[in-house]
């Protein structure tokens, strides 16, 4: 997506300096303490930064608690359904390839009921960053497993704990075809995520990125010796994805990952020794769904004439 | 070449020639091409329709499709073909029985002959091939079926096609349909130039090879007949005085859609809808537009409504299955007033049903699927003309009452054929670019006009238009409602759209007297057949008149009216209704046809109702049954 794109459809003046606060709206009804106050920060940051206007922005999200964020953006939003907000995000992009589109859905939106449209949203490659907020439990339900609740983890639908290993996004979406960014990324490394966010943002294509957040009331205890122990961490860094030098005080695992090389990245996604942060995979090469489809439009009145040559194939 | 009794029908004249031909003259007439799947039986036929209907026949086809690409050959089951029934004057529907057959094997022929499809005294023209086949199961199962066809009152001529196409392809199969069409040029006397041009247009996408050998085959048919036959038919042609198109309903779904200025449908493929996209991904390269084949029906319905949301009306285009699965998504539209056209083609159902085969069955779920109160416009076209049309109105009713329409055909519909006026292209139907400007300061997202319900909606891209749409209950600011008023009075406001659409609509034409003893009302497809009947129990001198009804959500203004002045009013739909008299079956039990049920609910009137699920469009004859036995007993109003 580029920076200052104005509207084909409408003409806008260009001289307002937009500020974090000029894409704020109502205040957020999260719990104290939600990972999603840190990504909504994030987001705000990076459209002041970017200088999105908010008319040209649109944030789609699906069903649950990270799915109430557009409400909390001043900017056009989508809270559709549940699993259902890559298929809007993606009629929206192919309609209007002039807007800035962002996604928010939580694990279950995505990697669950969803599961189907975040495949093929990966294969299609439409321009847009879409924003995975794995807590690892459904929330707005109350504490039900999630297909990336770890196993063994209790909860209210599976008291005994999780019967399944885990589902690993990254590298699922590492696995398809495709697929041209693939980061993620973590609400407690603040200066982290919005580097991440930023490097989704101006990549071309679809930029999925799994941002790994606790859930103060249901999953609180799920990184808690992660976030207390930085040793548990493992920045991928590199020119062509994210670098966050300020961060090497704290954490010194730092992996200098080529994120052009898919099969590194696939092995590193599928490691469990740390968490890695960072772009595991990157290809602005791959064609885009919206670019490949797009064709010329035409006026009413050549419409209208290509129409009448079309019915004369038919005429009697 | 075995030759019955000459054809007697009272409706036709029949005289011979000098050179021993004899002209059955007719004013209408019905044939079918039937074989196995994958012989193309449907090629010839559509050409056969295609070519009638420009020499000024009207015309209305049926195909008749199995469910697999390729059942067993030779297989009752299995047979693939394609009705033309086609006269001097307009034609509505594909009438009763089958005049001419062309079979490529004695089995699916047999298929046809048990399901009654075949006239008393038709006349068949059946391969023979399979009399001295290598196999001896083969030639036992010729003699039976040919031993049962000759009972009845057939003129059954075998023709040698296999052996005749040999002289010209190597392998048949794929070759017996041009010389079947030669044979049927011959028989009605078809202009062969016209029969040429159809062929390059039926092949335009192969080689110049591929047109020179079916033209090749075509000759071949023809000669064969001119040698062989010693019959014509004679269905005289009248040029209409108006421009006329001819094409199917799916093909003018598809038109209507682009000439209603939409340019994004999005849909999975599902039978007996996908053609409709087939067409569009046609045409849609030459205008701008997409067709964009989701990864499934839900998508289908959420990157179409994705792209309404932020401009032109887009559409979706399904089946019965497919609309359960959008199910959740067209409720989100209704509840976010995002304006989207849907097209139904329905199929027999319920579950997968019966794919390929004609139903009525989706009305209920079409208007009362979405759980919640979800009002929304839903319509059904009953001709190939009005599948154009309805797309304009449907777009435009969308857009301008922000709602969902869902417009309802059907599998008759969808590979039906008929000419009709070649549609004066109007701008205005494309509707305008939406409009941009900046929305001015305190304008609401849903303003809505208390009396009509109606309010401007805000597309992205417009300055000060910032809001987020939500399917949460909502305000007019678009705010989720935590106050219970608030979700009544935006329930209020989208219903309200309705009753304002409606009191757009006009009561809709009797066609007869606007009064008498029975009414006959239908929806969709049936039109033309229920029509015919109705017209034909009228010359019988039957106080009957029938209705036909294009809006079913809302329903048409006046009805009850117009029901009160008939002593009797039923419903004839293709959909299951228990007969009376079933057992367990009482007045209070009885599950009604649909539209029985909407209008019995709507007008209070005692509606009947006579449905069948037969698999197939309801043949006029029947109809006339029905209304011999429905006839209000006593007399007359």
């Amino acid at each position: 997506m580029s920076a200052h794109s104005c509207s084909l459809l409408y003409p806008v003046e260009d001289d307002h300096e937009y500020t974090m606060s000029d894409y704020e709206d109502l205040q957020p009804r999260w719990c104290p303490g939600c990972g999603d106050l840190s990504v909504l920060t994030a987001a705000q940051r990076l459209l002041a930064a970017e200088q999105l206007k908010p008319e040209e922005t649109v944030f789609v999200s699906g069903i649950g608690c990270s799915s109430r964020f557009p409400h909390y953006v001043n900017s056009y939003g989508f809270h559709g359904l549940h699993g259902r907000a890559l298929p809007v995000a993606t009629g929206i992009k192919l309609n209007r390839p002039d807007l800035h589109v962002f996604v928010v859905m939580g694990d279950g939106d995505c990697t669950s009921i969803g599961a189907a449209h975040w495949l093929h949203a990966t294969r299609y490659n439409v321009d847009m960053v879409a924003l995975m907020m794995d807590n690892n439990i459904y929330g707005l339900t109350k504490k039900q497993t999630s297909p990336t609740t770890p196993m063994g983890y209790k909860s209210n639908t599976q008291p005994l704990g999780s019967y399944l290993p885990a589902l690993n996004p990254i590298e699922a979406t590492l696995g398809v075809s495709n697929a041209s960014f693939v980061a993620q990324t973590a609400e407690w490394m603040p200066a982290h995520l919005y580097a991440t966010l930023q490097a989704a943002y101006q990549h071309k294509g679809f930029a999925f990125v799994r941002i790994l957040q606790r859930c103060p009331v249901f999953t609180g205890d799920l990184y808690k010796d992660a976030v207390r122990n930085p040793d548990m961490i493992e920045m991928l860094e590199h020119p062509d994805g994210v670098e966050v030098p300020e961060l090497h005080q704290i954490y010194d695992n730092v992996n200098r990952h080529d994120p052009r090389n898919i099969e590194a990245a696939r092995e590193l996604a599928e490691k469990v020794d740390r968490i890695r942060v960072g772009v595991f995979f990157r290809d602005e090469s791959r064609p885009r769904y919206e670019e490949t489809r797009h064709l010329p439009l035409h006026t009413t009145d050549e419409k209208i004439g290509i129409l009448n040559q079309e019915l004369d194939k038919y005429a009697v | 070449m075995t030759t019955n009794s000459p054809v007697t029908d009272t409706a036709t004249e029949e005289r011979r020639t000098a050179d021993g031909v004899e002209v059955i003259r007719d004013h209408q007439h019905t044939v079918e091409i039937v074989s196995d799947s994958g012989e193309g039986a449907q090629k010839c036929g559509q050409i056969f329709g295609a070519m009638s209907a420009k020499m000024g026949n009207g015309v209305w086809t049926v195909e008749i499709i199995p469910a697999e690409i390729q059942p067993p050959a030779r297989s009752p089951a299995g047979a693939s073909g394609i009705r033309i029934r086609f006269g001097t004057d307009e034609i509505t529907n594909w009438g009763n029985r089958t005049n001419v057959c062309v079979a490529f094997n004695e089995q699916v022929l047999r298929a046809r002959h048990v399901l009654d499809a075949l006239e008393e005294d038709a006349i068949l023209l059946v391969e023979n091939m399979w009399k001295d086949h290598r196999d001896e199961d083969i030639r036992a199962e010729w003699v039976t079926a040919m031993d049962e066809l000759s009972d009845s009152g057939y003129r059954i001529i075998e023709v040698p096609m296999e052996e005749q196409c040999l002289t010209v392809v190597d392998n048949p199969r794929k070759g017996k349909n041009m010389f079947a069409l030669g044979l049927l040029c011959w028989i009605f006397d078809r202009d062969m130039d016209l029969a040429r041009d159809q062929i390059a247009h039926a092949f335009r996408t192969k080689s110049e090879e591929v047109y020179e050998t079916n033209v090749k085959l075509l000759d071949l048919g023809y000669s064969w007949a001119d040698e062989n036959l010693d019959f014509r038919v004679d269905v005289p042609t009248h040029r209409a005085a108006e421009d006329m198109v001819v094409m199917n309903g799916n093909q003018a779904l598809a038109f209507g859609a682009v000439a209603a200025g939409m340019e994004l449908a999005a849909m999975y493929p599902i039978t007996p809808a996908t053609s409709v996209s087939h067409q569009l991904g046609e045409m849609f390269h030459s205008f701008g537009g997409i067709v964009h084949q989701a990864e499934d029906e839900i998508a289908a319905a959420g990157v179409s409504i994705g792209a309404s949301y932020s401009g032109k009306v887009a559409f979706t285009i399904t089946s019965g299955p497919g609309l359960a699965l959008k199910t959740e998504f067209l409720g989100l539209a209704i509840m976010t007033e995002i304006p989207l056209v849907v097209i139904d083609v329905q199929r027999g159902g319920p579950s997968t049903g019966l794919p390929t085969k004609v139903e009525q069955s989706d009305l209920i779920a079409a208007i009362f699927g979405q759980p919640g109160d979800a009002p929304h416009v839903v319509m059904a076209p009953a001709t190939i003309a009005g599948c154009f049309h309805s797309m304009i109105t449907a777009r435009r009713i969308a857009e301008t009452f922000r709602t969902v329409v869902i417009v309802l055909t059907d599998a008759n519909l969808a590979t039906g054929v008929q000419p009709f006026p070649r549609p004066s292209l109007d701008p205005a139907w494309m509707g305008s670019r939406p409009d941009m400007s900046p929305v001015p300061e305190g304008k609401r997202p849903y303003e809505w006009d208390p009396k009509t319900g109606l309010s401007q909606r805000f597309i992205p891209g417009q300055p000060g238009g910032m809001h987020t749409l939500t399917g949460l209950a909502h305000d007019e600011e678009s705010r989720i409602a935590y106050a219970s008023a608030v979700n009544q009075r935006a329930s209020a406001m989208r219903s309200r759209k309705l009753a304002v659409l409606q009191s757009t609509l006009r009561p809709p034409k009797v066609n007869g007297p606007d009064s008498g003893d029975l009414l006959v009302v239908g929806w969709g497809s049936t039109k033309g057949a229920i029509e015919e009947a109705v017209e034909n129990m009228r010359a019988e001198g039957l106080a009957v008149s029938s209705l036909q009804i294009r809006f079913l959500s809302p329903l048409e203004p006046g009805l009850k009216e117009i029901f009160q002045r008939f002593r009797k009013v039923m419903t004839v739909e293709i959909n299951y209704s228990d007969d009376p008299g079933d057992p367990f079956i009482t007045d209070e039990n009885r599950r009604r046809g649909q539209l029985a049920w909407l209008l019995r609910a709507n007008t209070l009137v005692d509606v009947d109702c006579w449905t069948r699920v037969l698999g197939e469009p309801l043949r006029p004859g029947v109809i006339e049954d029905v209304i011999r036995a429905h006839m209000p007993k006593g007399g007359a109003a």
